[in-house]
């Protein structure tokens, strides 16, 4: 499964990412009385879970719908405070969504240049000569996987760990910046890609590496 | 192939530090590239755990053209920073720093009530068994 995709000019500005599969995992819980086993704090424009678990929901997570209508910032969709409707008895039995709050623009701004740096660092530390950057990062539950071109633009991609054929997917995501965006006449070069075509293609492509993905995985088994 | 290993306690300083085939040097002093590495892990870090698709995510290692390097915290926040060649696989180097902590930090640092674990581990039995481990991970 692929998560998203990044792209990242010679200086280390993003000019490109995009979230698929976001939230595939989004836990719906229905509540039957008042008060729910879990803690809710108030963080950076969402409401968290910060203590208490139940299910499948752990602290970390955060409520994105309630009553399976989708929430702003704080805000339930018929303009209440989350925490004002989780308070009130009135409101059970009650149906919250939890999952992962989409990073903002300027979060995934920051999440670009950090890796930017951290690339570069790592290539400084390195114990044999001549060591490029991170090519590829593995943690619990995903796997980074990075292509720098000769030119230092970098494409990066975040994928689950039974993904397969990433460096091709990582050189046809290069193909389609080529195609749709470096030949556009109009496109100001290191500039954030604003392209229909290459957003549907791009789009396409991970459709097709996804399929070809669960075709392998279920020939083998 | 081990090129090198840091330890580091959870408020950063650098409990450890050991190279056997390293070959090239940051131009940068110990202390200097020491900062450097525990400031690089505690930014990567926080980094996977903001871009994980999923809550609570650890970072385990990451590697480049030429080393992998693989890390393994503690819940005391002892950190084990260990650079690989490539031809170590993944599983492996993460098995030798479990290993490592489990026979040779517990047993030699942390059951030594010399040690205060705060500052540098200067104990020769620690420094003996931690080598004679690697060089033993290395001819296998």
């Amino acid at each position: 499964m692929i998560y998203s995709v990044y792209i990242i000019n010679k200086a280390g500005g993003r000019i490109y990412d995009e979230d698929f599969a976001f939230n595939r995992q989004a836990e719906e819980v229905t509540f039957q009385s008042h008060p729910i086993p879990l803690v809710l704090t108030a963080d950076t424009g969402k409401v968290l879970v910060k203590f208490g678990a139940t299910g499948n929901v752990k602290p970390g997570h955060s409520i994105i719908a309630v009553d399976r209508q989708a929430v702003t910032g704080l805000y339930t969709a018929g303009d209440r405070a989350i925490l004002d409707v989780i308070n009130d008895p009135a409101s059970y039995p009650l149906t919250l969504t939890f999952g992962r709050t989409k990073a903002s623009a300027n979060e995934k701004l920051m999440l670009a240049s950090i890796f930017h740096s951290l690339f570069a660092i790592a290539a400084k530390i390195s114990p044999i000569e001549q060591s490029s950057g991170i090519k590829e990062l593995h943690t619990e539950k995903f796997t980074l996987r990075c292509f720098q071109t000769i030119t230092g633009v970098k494409f990066f991609v975040i994928v689950d760990q039974k993904q397969t054929g990433c460096e091709h997917l990582l050189l046809r995501i290069y193909e389609l910046y080529t195609d749709y965006v470096l030949k556009n006449p109009f496109y100001p070069i290191d500039m954030p890609i604003r392209c229909e075509l290459f957003d549907q293609n791009l789009r396409k492509v991970i459709e097709q590496v996804e399929r070809a993905t669960a075709y392998n995985s279920a020939t083998l088994s | 192939m081990i090129y090198n290993l840091y330890i580091f306690n959870s408020a950063g300083d650098c409990l450890y530090y050991s190279e056997w085939r390293r070959k090239k040097q940051t131009d940068m002093s110990k202390d200097e590239e020491n900062k450097l590495v525990y400031g690089m892990l505690h930014s990567l870090k926080s980094f996977v755990a903001r871009i994980s698709p999923d809550t609570s995510d650890s970072f385990q290692s990451y590697q480049t053209s030429t080393y992998r390097l693989s890390m393994y915290e503690t819940p005391s926040g002892v950190k084990f920073v260990m650079n690989t060649g490539l031809e170590l696989s993944l599983q492996s180097a993460r098995e030798i720093l479990h290993s490592l902590y489990k026979e040779v930090y517990v047993e030699f640092a942390v059951k030594n009530p010399m040690l205060s674990l705060q500052s540098p581990i200067d104990s020769e039995l620690f420094r003996d068994k931690l080598e004679a481990f690697i060089n033993s991970k290395m001819r296998e």
